[in-house]
This record gives structure tokens, sequence and C-alpha cells, in this order.
């Protein structure tokens, strides 16, 4: 039992990580918390002894998705103060 | 089709789908236990073939073939991508503004950046030694790029990011892939099959085609990741919609 604990803690990260991502609905926040949960991933990953799947993870979860987020969130919403902008006119 | 129908089919292919899964894995192995066969035999099959990181020798070698696959895969998203994100012709390009930046963050940036850029070059040229390999290290390598952006700004970043070039690599890395797998085709053997000398076990040129495959996932990999994010920070930040640039100048 005693060996199983870090890969308990891991579990228990990602789940809580996981529903947090969930739970957050602002895309800003939420691409933060993501990048966490892939943190945790990594980091559960590499206690399940799986170092290639972790370092995958930790590069394309918790850097690359996050920041696609972002620039997707940075996009729309300049569309979208123009179009108001346009609507008070 | 009646809803109802519908519901049948959908009941017979879970069922179908739930009995198979379930046989499947009744005969799993025990988790975390000693006991793998696939991992045995795959560990065999590496040593064998003088590749010291199984994982490696898995995807480059005992199934080279769906990591083809794989690479294909990210290769038609960002041309996918590249598509979908181009500028139409209601849109125009903004010069980007130059950025101000909190010396802090540019200081940390700046450092980061070389170390990144050798981290990801290390773990690509490394994949069949140590774990990492070609998709690992190209994003960590792409990531490193773009510590351009926010040390300096944009512009800095499009002044070392020839986009065209970046394609030209994303392409040559795939075609890469594929000219190594038929180069076996010549020796007699099968597509993607092993067969240069394996080398002395556990030196950078160990693993006969493993290094080379995996070089070519690195190059695909980092000059595709360039290229997705180039597209993403040009939409982002430099163009904009016809409606944006009227709003612009009043």
């Amino acid at each position: 039992m005693a060996e199983n604990v870090p890969v308990l803690i891991g579990l228990v990260l990602v789940a809580v990580a996981g529903t947090g991502a969930v739970l957050v609905r602002d895309p800003v926040r939420q691409s933060f918390v993501l990048s966490l949960l892939g943190l945790a991933l990594a980091a559960l990953f590499l206690l399940l002894q799986a170092p290639d799947v972790a370092l995958s993870q930790l590069a394309v979860g918790s850097a690359l998705t996050p920041l696609m987020v972002l620039l997707s969130v940075r996009k729309v919403r300049r569309k979208a103060r123009s179009e108001r902008r346009e609507e008070h006119e | 089709m009646s809803m109802r129908l519908r519901l049948w089919v959908l009941a017979a292919g879970v069922l179908g789908t739930a009995t198979l899964f379930v046989l499947a894995c009744a005969e799993l192995p025990g988790f975390g236990g000693t006991w793998h066969p696939y991992g045995d035999r795959a560990v065999h099959a590496a040593l064998a073939r003088h590749t010291a990181n199984t994982i490696a020798s898995v995807n480059f070698d005992q199934r080279a073939l769906d990591t083809l696959g794989e690479e294909s895969i990210l290769f038609g998203s960002v041309l996918g991508t590249l598509v979908l994100l181009r500028q139409t012709r209601d849109e125009r390009r903004l010069p980007p503004e130059p950025a101000r930046v909190a010396p802090p963050v540019r200081r940390y940036a700046l450092i980061a950046l070389p170390v990144t850029l050798l981290i990801g070059l290390y773990v690509v040229a490394h994949g069949q030694l140590s774990p990492g390999g070609g998709f690992q290290g190209g994003v960590v390598v792409a990531t490193s790029l773009h510590l351009l952006y926010i040390a300096i700004d944009y512009r800095a970043l499009e002044r070392i990011r020839p986009v065209g070039l970046y394609e030209v690599a994303d392409a040559a890395g795939e075609a890469g892939y594929l000219l190594i797998g038929a180069a076996a085709l010549l020796t007699g053997a099968a597509f993607l099959t092993n067969f240069l000398p394996y080398g002395t076990f556990n030196t950078l040129s160990s693993g006969g085609t493993v290094p080379l495959l995996n070089a070519a996932i690195g190059v695909e990999v980092a000059a595709g990741i360039v290229v997705l994010l180039a597209r993403f920070l040009d939409q982002a930040v430099e163009i904009v919609s016809g409606r944006d640039e009227a709003e612009d100048e009043t």
C-alpha cells in the first residue's frame, strides 16, 4: 500500500486540476488551470514510470495548448470589442 | 431510420464493443506488476537492435508505421490550420506595435531562451538513448523560439522566423521519414525496416535507422509547431478584418 501513495497523490492532483478546468468558466483563467492539469498529468506519468509520455505531456499540455487557447481568446475578444463599438455608433 | 431503430443499432454496437472490450481486458496483466508479455518482448527486441531507449525502438523501429501515421496526422492538422487561418480578402495586416516589456520578464525570457533551445536539441539528439525524442524535443525547440515574443515583441520573433522556410522544413521532415522508410525497400526489406548497421550500444549513432527517423520527426514537429503558432499569432496580433480597420482610423 505504501508504495502506491505517490501514484494516488498524482491521481488526486489530476482529478482536482481536471475538475477545476471544467468549473472555471473564463477561458483565460481556464487556460492557466489547463496548464496546471498538464503539469499534474506529467507528474502522474512520471510516477507511473513513463518519462517519454510525461515529456510530451509537459511540452504540449502545459505550454502549447494553453498558449493556443490564449491566442484564440485574444483574437475573438478583439473582434467582439470592435463589433460592440460599431453597434454603439 | 426511425428513432427506435437507431437506438437498437446503437445498443447492438455498444453491446458488441463492451463484450470485446471485457474479453480483451480479462487477460491483461495486473496493474504495476513485474510481468508484462509485450513489455518483455519489446525490451528484448530493442536490446537486440542496440537501442538503449526501448520506447524509441518501439516508436521508430518495431512500430515505425504507427509513428508515420501520427506524424501525418500532425502534418495534416498543421496544413488544415494554415488554410483555415489564412488572411482572407476582407482582412488586412497591421504592422505590430513595439511592446513595452517589464525588465524582469525580459531578463528571464532572454536567459531561458538559449537554455530551452539547447535542452530541446539535446532531447531530440538523445531520443534513442534516454527519455524523449523527436516529438518532445521538437515541441521544446519550437516553444523556445517563442520566448523571443515574450522577451521583446512580435517583430523580433518575426525577424528570426521566416515562415516559408519553416513550411519547407515541415514538409522535408515528413518526406525524410517516408524516404528513409522507402530506402529499406531498395535493400529488399519491407517498408520502414531497420536496415542500417545497429552500431555500438548506448552511443549517439546506435540503433540503425532509429536516430535518422527520430531526427526527421524532430525537424517536422519543430517546424510544424512554429508554422502552427505563426498562424495563431498572426491572427491574434497582426491581422484585422475590414471593420476593425475602419474603427482604428476613427
